[in-house]
């Protein structure tokens, strides 16, 4: 896909968070609308995956370890035709492919159970390894959180995956300064984060993480990266495409009103 | 109709009452608009230690202010608080650190968020910790009620809330709610129902389903899973001859498990279960989930016949 259809594709993904939060009147879109640019661009420029063939041993894998934002996760899968437009309604509802949090049990394309925080680049770590064993020359990309990586956790895999020199291992780090509670300045102030990266030992870079054309460049980058783990550290907005969710600690994890979805849908350019 | 609240706000008025006391401190892991800390912050930013999203530090945390004369309230999911066991069991427990440890949304009672969220083995493993209370209240009022009371514990405790709302059972009757005591809400003579939490209400419908087929029940509140109120149990054990435990939580190792290690060496009468048959939930409903795991009032009056037959 060129630049003009990612930013389209990205469009009719923000247009399915506001409806599956709205539908299900539960769930995180802000987390959603800030990573949705950087999931199409992964999944319509470079993963290696194939939607009719989910499991597919040697595909690339892509861990979404932030896993409340599932919403973005599940209106990529949509669009890649892992799963229909239809499977979008099932989300949070009972029985549904699309539950609260990804799930790898009950969606497919989805490598990795999460909706704890921190636990996703350490799996991505063994993935990546596995991926080495085999002699394959497949990649793991994860994708966490800003207040995600207050977790130790995630410091604990970056020390590692750098100890075993893992090129294969690529991480986004969605850094749309708010997290559940507040900002993250009032929460816990993360100081230089690109310094801490670069000091564990990884491949650094800093990129508008809403410029289609910043982030397809910067993947990559990361891909030519191979004799140490990369990581990109995408400047975000919370909430990003819907106005009144932009920036705005309340849309973390709270459902739009009709009225709101109604005003979210013509943003978006949905005609009424 | 009764009023119906969260036990997390009962946790959340009660550090508020306790604020007076200048060695009550509170640790938040970025979920205490959640867990209701959050007001107990408002009003005291500077008794209130933000930890991030970082449960394991937030535990130590709490420990060392414990060691040094505070009263440390920390609180989170309880499926996170769950990262800290390990904290909890060597820097909290074994030196008897008073760290008080709220989990709420615990249970498959908190629903949609799905599997990932809903802890159901919380109560199990804190209860195999020496010098940890345990507590699973059913309703605001005992909530607050027990959560006053931790001050003058002087040891570590964890206590599950839940987050959706239920019946409240207590409202004037604060007196009558003890760390350590069981409470009588119904009493019978043929089964006794021992339940916690958001299973005490579904343990009342089902008294009132048998009462009117001719069962005469038994319902208690054992909000407190340990120390566990044995004399209470030996009691009912010998007035009813049958027990059902329930609870919101693996069949494993919890209520249900508490009460049947007792009773085996006292007095072995018939008892049956009522809990998460070991599997994880999945994304629905409060209430579809307690339906899907067999945890509602028909399963628990189910559990109340199987159990009187098995009466020799
Ligand atoms: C271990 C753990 N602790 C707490 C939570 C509850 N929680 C869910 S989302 C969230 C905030 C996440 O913030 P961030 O990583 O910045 O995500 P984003 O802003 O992209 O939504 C928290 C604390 C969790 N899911 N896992
Ligand atoms: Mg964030």
């Amino acid at each position: 896909m060129n630049i003009t259809e990612l930013e389209e594709m990205a469009r009719k993904c923000r247009v399915e968070i506001c409806k599956m939060v709205h539908r299900a009147q539960a769930g995180h879109p802000g987390g959603s609308l800030s990573e949705i640019d950087i999931l199409c661009a992964l999944y319509g420029s470079r993963l290696r995956v194939q939607p009719d063939n989910p499991d597919w041993e040697d595909r690339d894998r892509f861990i979404l370890s932030k896993g409340h934002a599932s919403p973005g996760m599940y209106a990529v899968l949509a669009e890649m035709g892992f799963i229909s437009h239809a499977d979008l309604e099932t989300y949070r509802v009972k029985g549904g492919v699309c539950q609260g949090h990804v799930d790898m049990k009950w969606c497919p394309g989805v490598d990795f159970s999460a909706g704890s925080l921190g636990m996703g680049l350490s799996y991505g770590m063994g993935c990546a390894i596995a991926a080495k064993l085999d002699g394959s020359s497949r990649n793991a990309y994860v994708m966490v959180g800003d207040g995600e990586i207050q977790e130790g956790s995630i410091w604990e895999a970056a020390m590692a995956a750098a100890h075993h020199e893992l090129g294969n291992l690529k991480l986004f780090l969605d850094c749309n300064r708010i997290q559940n509670d507040d900002f993250c300045e009032t929460q816990m102030r993360m100081f230089d984060i690109p310094a801490k990266w670069n000091s564990f030992g990884w491949a650094v870079k800093v990129i508008d993480g809403h410029n289609m054309s910043e982030i397809v460049s910067a993947i990559e980058w990361m891909d030519s990266i191979t004799d140490k783990p990369a990581v990109v550290i995408a400047n975000t907005v919370k909430g990003k495409g819907v106005s009144y969710m932009e920036d705005n600690p309340a849309f973390h994890g709270a459902a739009p009103s009709d009225e709101q979805l109604a005003i979210a849908l013509s943003e978006l350019g949905v005609n009424a | 109709m009764s009023r119906m609240a969260a036990t997390r706000d009962g946790y959340g008025d009660a550090l508020l009452a306790l604020a007076g006391n200048p060695k009550v401190v509170v640790l938040e892991a970025d979920l205490g608009k959640s867990t209701k800390s959050l007001h107990f912050r408002k009003a005291h930013p500077e008794r209130t230690v933000s930890c991030g999203i970082g449960e394991q530090n937030m535990l130590l945390v709490g420990a060392g202010l414990a060691s040094s004369g505070y009263i440390p309230f920390a609180s989170t999911f309880a499926i996170f608080t769950e990262r800290a066991f390990e904290q909890m069991r060597n820097g909290v427990a074994r030196p008897n650190l008073a760290v008080h440890l709220c989990g709420s949304h615990g249970g498959t009672h908190t629903g949609t968020d799905g599997s990932s969220a809903q802890s159901i083995e919380d109560l199990a493993i804190y209860r195999t910790l020496p010098n940890v209370v345990v507590m699973h209240p059913c309703d605001d009022v005992s909530t607050k009620a027990l959560t006053m009371q931790l001050p003058e514990l002087g040891s570590p405790s964890y206590m599950r809330t839940a987050r959706n709302k239920t019946p409240v059972l207590y409202d004037g009757r604060e007196s009558e709610i003890k760390i350590g005591k069981g409470i009588v809400v119904k009493e019978g003579t043929d089964v006794a129902i021992i339940a916690c939490g958001v299973l005490v209400h579904e343990a009342m419908v089902a008294a009132e389903s048998l009462e009117s087929q001719g069962v005469s029940t038994t319902v208690v509140d054992m909000h407190t899973l340990k120390p566990l109120d044995t004399e209470l149990i030996d009691k009912l054990a010998k007035s009813c001859g049958a027990i059902v435990t329930a609870e919101d939580h693996s069949i494993i190792g919890g209520l249900g498990g508490a009460v049947a290690e007792h009773l085996i060496t006292t007095n072995p009468i018939p008892m049956e279960r009522i809990g998460v048959k070991d599997r994880f939930g999945e994304s629905a409903g409060s209430d579809e989930m307690l339906e899907m795991m067999e945890l509602k009032s028909q399963h628990i009056s189910d559990a109340a016949k199987k159990a009187i037959a098995r009466k020799v």
